[in-house]
């Protein structure tokens, strides 16, 4: 099936008016709770400047962090596995699976399985697994993808909620009770929870001092996976390293109150080793990340801690729907992730942006998102991933504006146009003439004006 | 002190009204203004989309244009960031670090180095603020709601200064228009939904006009409220600084 390009999908999404309204509603209303959270702590900007600090340290000597991560961890007992990309990372956790004969699997937030498509892999081994956060619960039963990286089911109302629920797990049809709804999808969950032999989870923060690693959740499911499953395998970025444990208390209090505007996510559980009886695996993963490491304008993005603050800000992911981006990652943090993953299927991405730069501006991190996406549209172009036309109209435009007497020319002949022919602009062929008129064309330039009036 | 008028190249053509009142207004408030007359364009639509390649014949033109003054002024935040952040041939290294260094949006160049504290300027009319981004965000010609700091418009502080104007805020203080250069017919359906949502914002204020420093974003919004029938007016913040009874 062939993939929409963003404005493609966007101006789909946004056919249904009352739906998207609703949907920028509801991400401005998060903004709105993270302002206000954020307004509460006096040093937020501090705490803003040091987390970028700490991210950009950890990154100029990852390969230092990364091994004394991996060599705690070890004497942890913890099993440590290196992917160097998302096929290597599927098979070493199908590896796992297979080796002890696993098939009751559950799963907690992690957009980096999502990235590496390891539901997919798994199942067209014959390997289900069962997504235990609420948001990605209703996504997998919908079989969609998630649209957003902390709320994957934003893109749905109660109602659509409800229909699905009614037909996986037979609720009472027409029943939109939000606590209704929750209800019944935990005791389904909780039958799995106790079942389980195997536990997938995310990491947020991994620690290089003591080979530990924090998981942070809002419903503990990651937790109700990993005490009840003899096996627990954590996935990770190589990015996900901090120095030390100290470095929690920046990062734990930026993350909720820029994702939700919670002061801390309700679940921060920390994992040191396996309990008794237990096996722990944490693998590594690579994926393009110490290749986007070696592009200086754009390293920085791997600072990233997932928090979609971002998201929840950009008028144009709360006027267009995660599910447009074609991404596991989508928003603005996505648009200059998901170049460097590939950059010819992803390069519509960085033009799905106004460069507004609010995006920069909630970053807890400090990543200068905007000014990436304006230096990935260059890097985009100068590889040649654009439209003929588009190419073609930039090379006249450029000359013209080169040109001092060829731009009056221009300028005149075309006001003269929209004067005494207005249809040869105001018809269908004009994209901006579709919803809106076009500037009244006067008879004199300023320059017309100044030569005759300084 | 030479102060050289910057226009930017669709002021220039479409809206000259914009031009003229800056150039009265520096007038007014005794700088030596010029304006250069063979500048066409900064250069920003192509390096916006991606085609900063093909900016050189602008730059060589703006430097020709622009070398010789000590301030450079121009009604658009958005231009003159372009030329702060992307300016980068047609002069000597130190030729064109001056020109990043002196050229002045309009309103921070009233405040910052003119340091206007008065003007005899009226516009009895409900005014509504729309705030562009390239120069809130870029050139800080206004606080911003996404970080934890003090308030401050330079426009708005301005727009004080004005005798019987009624300034009113939008819901969404800050939220962005959707012109975005290019972006606005590329993704037109979500350009067009984000100016729409910005109108129904100012129209709940009963706004006469919408008052923004930059006329690419107004031009969107006219564009709009025209099709809607609207008799609410775009107008350049130098229009209403420079008006008289």
């Amino acid at each position: 099936m062939r993939v929409k390009q963003h404005a493609e999908a966007a101006q789909e999404f946004i056919l249904d008016e009352a739906r998207t309204d609703w949907h920028d509603e509801t991400l401005w209303f998060v903004r709105n709770k993270r302002d206000k959270a954020v307004n509460t702590i006096p040093e937020w900007e501090i705490l803003r400047d040091w987390a970028s600090r700490i991210k950009n340290h950890t990154l100029s000597n990852l390969d230092h962090y990364l091994t004394s991560f991996e060599e705690k961890a070890l004497k942890n007992g913890i099993i440590i596995h290196w992917a160097a990309d998302a096929e290597d990372h599927n098979r070493i956790i199908h590896k796992i699976i297979t080796d002890n004969k696993i098939d009751k699997i559950v799963k907690s937030k992690s957009m980096l399985t999502e990235e590496c498509h390891l539901n997919e892999y798994l199942q067209n081994r014959g390997i289900q697994i069962l997504d235990t956060d609420l948001g990605e619960y209703i996504v997998q039963l919908r079989q969609e993808t998630p649209s957003h990286i902390v709320l994957p089911a934003i893109h749905l109302k109660r109602q659509d909620v409800s229909e699905t629920f009614h037909e996986h797990l037979h609720t009472e049809k027409g029943n939109y009770d939000p606590q209704y709804l929750a209800g019944c999808a935990r005791q389904h969950l909780r039958e799995r929870f106790v079942e389980s032999e195997l536990a997938i989870t995310g990491v947020n923060f991994a620690i290089a001092e003591s080979g530990s690693f924090v998981v942070c959740t809002n419903e503990g499911n990651a937790d109700m996976g990993v005490h009840s499953a003899g096996i627990h395998i954590a996935c990770m970025g190589i990015e996900k390293l901090i120095p030390k444990t100290e470095h929690l208390g920046v990062f734990l209090r930026l993350l909720a109150r820029s994702a939700t505007g919670q002061p801390i996510t309700t679940y921060s559980s920390h994992f040191n080793r396996a309990r008794p009886g237990q096996q722990m695996h944490v693998v590594i993963v690579d994926n393009g990340r110490s290749r986007q490491l070696g592009r200086p304008d754009f390293r920085n993005s791997l600072k990233c801690i997932r928090c979609a603050a971002c998201f929840n800000t950009c008028p144009v992911y709360r006027r267009s729907g995660g599910h447009s981006y074609h991404s596991a990652v989508a928003g603005p943090i996505g648009s200059i992730l998901n170049p460097n993953l590939d950059m010819q299927a992803n390069s519509d991405l960085p033009f799905a942006s106004t460069l507004c730069g609010s995006c920069s501006n909630v970053c807890p991190v400090k990543i200068d998102i905007h000014e990436q996406l304006w230096k990935w549209r260059q890097v985009i172009v100068a590889n040649g991933y654009v439209n003929k036309g588009k190419k073609a109209g930039m090379q006249g435009m450029a000359w013209v504006l080169s040109n001092p007497q060829v731009y009056r020319f221009s300028g005149k002949i075309g006001r003269w146009v929209m004067r005494t022919f207005p249809f040869i602009v105001n018809n269908r062929l004009n994209v901006w003439f579709k919803q809106r008129e076009m500037p009244r064309a006067p008879e004199k330039s300023f320059r017309d004006w100044f030569k005759e009036n300084k | 002190m030479k102060v050289g008028l910057f226009i930017p190249c669709y002021i220039d053509q479409f809206y000259p009204d914009v031009a003229i009142a800056t150039y009265q207004l520096l007038k007014k408030l005794d700088c030596d203004v010029s304006y250069p007359m063979d500048q066409t364009c900064c250069g920003q639509p192509m390096a916006n989309s991606g085609f900063s390649d093909l900016t050189k014949g602008c730059d060589i033109n703006f430097v020709k244009n622009f070398k010789n003054f000590d301030y450079i002024v121009a009604p658009s935040g958005s231009c003159v960031l372009h030329i702060k952040e992307h300016l980068k041939e047609g002069g000597t290294p130190a030729e064109l670090e001056k020109i990043r260094q002196s050229v002045y949006e309009l309103s921070e160049f009233l405040v910052d180095i003119l340091k206007v504290d008065r003007l005899v300027a009226s516009f009895p009319h409900k005014v509504g603020m729309h705030i562009s981004c390239h120069g809130q965000r870029g050139l800080h010609l206004s606080s911003m709601t996404e970080l934890v700091a003090p308030e401050f418009s330079k426009s708005e502080y301005l727009l004080g200064m004005v005798d019987g104007l009624e300034l009113l805020k939008p819901l969404r203080a800050d939220e962005c228009c959707g012109f975005g250069g290019t972006f606005c017919v590329f993704e037109e359906a979500v350009s067009v939904k984000m100016g729409k949502d910005r109108i129904k914002e100012h129209l709940v204020n009963h706004v006469e006009f919408i008052c923004g420093g930059d006329t690419s974003c107004l031009m969107h919004l006219e564009g709009i409220l025209k099709r809607q029938g609207s008799g609410v007016k775009t107008i350049h913040l130098a229009e209403i600084l420079n008006s008289e009874l």
